[in-house]
């Protein structure tokens, strides 16, 4: 009964975190466009959080380097079952414009998986809401 | 007493961006600051070498995506001096008008990060949503809401149609009366300056001596403007510096706010200004010789030093960047702050850790 | 094409440095840059009233330079950095990163500088 209804409202109402892995703020800011009241996701139920141990979706921005890859990986372990990630911008699918530069390794998939793959540089926040979207249908397998 | 160690990020609510302070405490006080970077370094100085002077500007508009638009201006006017190329007036006045409104969105969008480090959520929503007009401006003019990337070495890429002009003159006017109408909450609210003032103050001496660049100087009491050095159309626009003196967290907050609305006016005398004619001029041959070029951007001045061998390739691009200059005023007035301070304390310098790192 | 460069040697640094000090300048760059496979070429860039005034060291591959940092507190930075990227040890630096600001550890290659190996990290 409890199960259902926590499986229920985490489709409904996912929480989200961003982490910025070494993007160079395009795409962070348009993260934080979608919070406010122009794209306004909080009237999906998307609430933003700050602790990883709350969050359901984890938006990942930008490139992977040595350093930033093992808080992306500790982030990733804190955040409890089911989860998504969803790699947001050119960046963050691939390195982008960055992928030669000798402080990158690539993109966010080759430290964690990744469920949605959100394109742009930067992505619009329209992209973005979709992504987020996009990912809720792993939530949506689980409901009772 | 006992000291504790308390890091601060790189993952923290306040943050867009991970900067990693280690804080170490005594009780509720902090006695001293030390950062750790690194988290955002890409290294993208050493793709001058396999991309050649032209493909760089793409690459110097991702140092930074709120300021992307200065940094390729000022990495274009220090190509074009390198290669003797002098652009026509039209597109220093159009990048002029770009890079004002890229001040007031970066401007609008510090004002409501910073209100929100001090816990007053509807003010961050209020600059958001103003923010958001100059945002479809620039998707409207140039194509894109955040990187515009309409610099190209010799002139602009995209122009201005007198519809478009006209447009942009109603949207900031009106975005000008909206940022006026929450003036009375930034400015005056009992908590706002029961949360900023006198937090992390900085004498003029201070802040001049730790090198300290943009709003952070200014607010400190230096008149020090890189606008003043009349590049783009600079030389023909009137425009005073806009200065603070107490030099804390409040006065940090008022520079950018009144420069905010200075670039409204500013952008009404680009406008109004705007000669007719070619938007950009060949350009042939190769950039030789070394330069250093400085704009303001929205956090103070960035500096590149170019270094040319005649060969499409660059030998050396070298970005200081505003932040990388904050850096030190920030382990300076960390010290002596409480706890609950510190989130406020480190977006007072407005952080760009991706300018900072590149 | 430069204003005001001036070129010194390497042990004056410190000397011109702490007389731009008592000058009132500011300090706001230094930029190296790698010549040939032996010499770096570090510019230091000091403002005065948006005037501003360079001066240009060569610095052999492998000799230490002495740091500015405790002149010009603003230094510490920009000199982690060049540790970092170029592989040039500074002297005297009030924070040292040991060349681990930007990069970690594990990473044995001096980035900004071709085919060369990173000396061991200093705890």
């Amino acid at each position: 009964m409890l199960k259902k209804f926590i499986d229920n409202s985490r489709a409904k109402s996912p929480w989200i975190m961003h982490f910025d892995c070494g993007s160079c703020n395009g795409c962070d800011i348009e993260v934080l466009a979608c919070l406010t009241p122009m794209y306004d996701v909080e009237r999906f139920g998307v609430v933003n959080v700050g602790n990883p141990k709350h969050a359901d979706v984890l938006l990942v921005t930008g490139t992977v380097n040595p350093r930033n890859a093992k808080v992306l990986r500790n982030i990733y372990d804190q955040m409890p079952d089911p989860k998504g990630v969803i790699a947001i911008g050119a960046c963050g699918l691939s390195g982008g414009i960055f992928r030669e530069c000798y402080n990158v390794l690539g993109g966010i998939d080759k430290v964690i998986p990744v469920d949605i793959y959100v394109p742009g540089c930067p992505a619009k926040p329209e992209a973005i809401i979709d992504g987020v979207v996009a990912a809720l249908a792993k939530f949506e397998g689980l409901k009772g | 007493m006992a000291r504790t160690i308390i890091p601060f990020g790189p993952q923290h609510p306040v943050l867009p961006e991970p900067l990693h302070l280690k804080l170490v405490c005594e009780d509720e006080i902090v006695k001293e600051a030390i950062p750790a970077l690194g988290y955002v370094h890409r290294g993208l100085e050493k793709l001058a070498e396999i991309r050649d002077f032209n493909q760089m500007i793409q690459v110097v508009e991702r140092v930074c995506g709120i300021c992307s638009m200065l940094h390729s201006q000022c990495y274009c006017q220090g190509i074009e001096e390198m290669m003797g190329v002098e652009i026509p007036e039209r597109a220093k006045y159009l990048r002029t008008v770009w890079s004002e409104l890229h001040r007031m969105h970066s401007h609008l969008l510090w004002l409501g990060l910073f209100a929100d480090a001090f816990g007053f959520e509807s003010l961050f929503m209020q600059f958001w949503r103003i923010r958001e007009r100059i945002m479809d401006l620039n998707e409207a003019t140039a194509g894109s809401r955040v990187i515009v990337s309409v610099n190209v070495v010799g002139g602009v890429r995209q122009d201005l149609t007198p519809e478009q002009c006209s447009w942009i003159l109603t949207e900031v006017a009106q975005a000008g009366k909206e940022i006026k109408a929450i003036q009375s909450t930034m400015l005056s609210d009992y908590t706002v300056c029961k949360r900023t003032k006198g937090v992390a103050a900085l004498t003029k001496e201070q802040a001049y001596e730790l090198g300290a660049a943009g709003p952070t100087l200014r607010a400190s009491g230096v008149a020090q403007d890189m606008r003043q050095l009349k590049y783009a159309a600079f030389d023909k626009i009137d425009f005073e510096p806009v200065v603070e003196y107490d030099g804390d967290c409040y006065a940090r907050g008022v520079v950018r706010f009144r420069e905010a609305l200075q670039s409204i006016d500013i952008i009404r005398a680009a406008i109004s200004g705007m000669p007719q004619g070619d938007i950009s001029v060949p350009v042939k041959g190769n950039p030789e010789g070394e330069i250093i070029t400085r704009v303001e951007q929205p956090r103070g001045e960035c500096m590149y030093y170019m270094k040319g061998n005649g060969t499409k390739f660059l030998e050396r691009v070298r970005i200081r960047t505003p932040t990388f200059a904050n850096v030190p005023p920030l382990i300076a007035f960390m010290p002596g702050l409480e706890l609950a301070d510190v989130p406020v304390a480190v977006l007072s310098i407005d952080p760009c850790i991706s300018c900072t790192e590149r | 094409m430069i204003e005001n460069m001036k070129e010194i040697t390497l042990d004056a640094v410190v000397g011109e440095a702490s007389k731009m000090k008592s000058d009132g300048q500011r300090l706001v760059a230094l930029s190296c840059t790698q010549l040939d496979a032996d010499n770096f070429d570090i510019i230091y860039t000091f403002d005065k009233e948006l005037v501003l005034t360079n001066f240009r060291v060569t610095v052999p591959k492998g000799s230490d330079c002495p740091s500015i940092s405790g002149i010009y507190f603003a230094a510490l930075l920009v000199e982690n950095e060049i540790q970092d990227q170029f592989g040039i040890m500074f002297n005297g630096l009030v924070l040292d990163f040991g060349r681990t600001l930007y990069l970690d550890e594990e990473i044995t290659t001096i980035p900004m500088c071709n085919n060369t190996k990173a000396m061991t990290v200093k705890k």
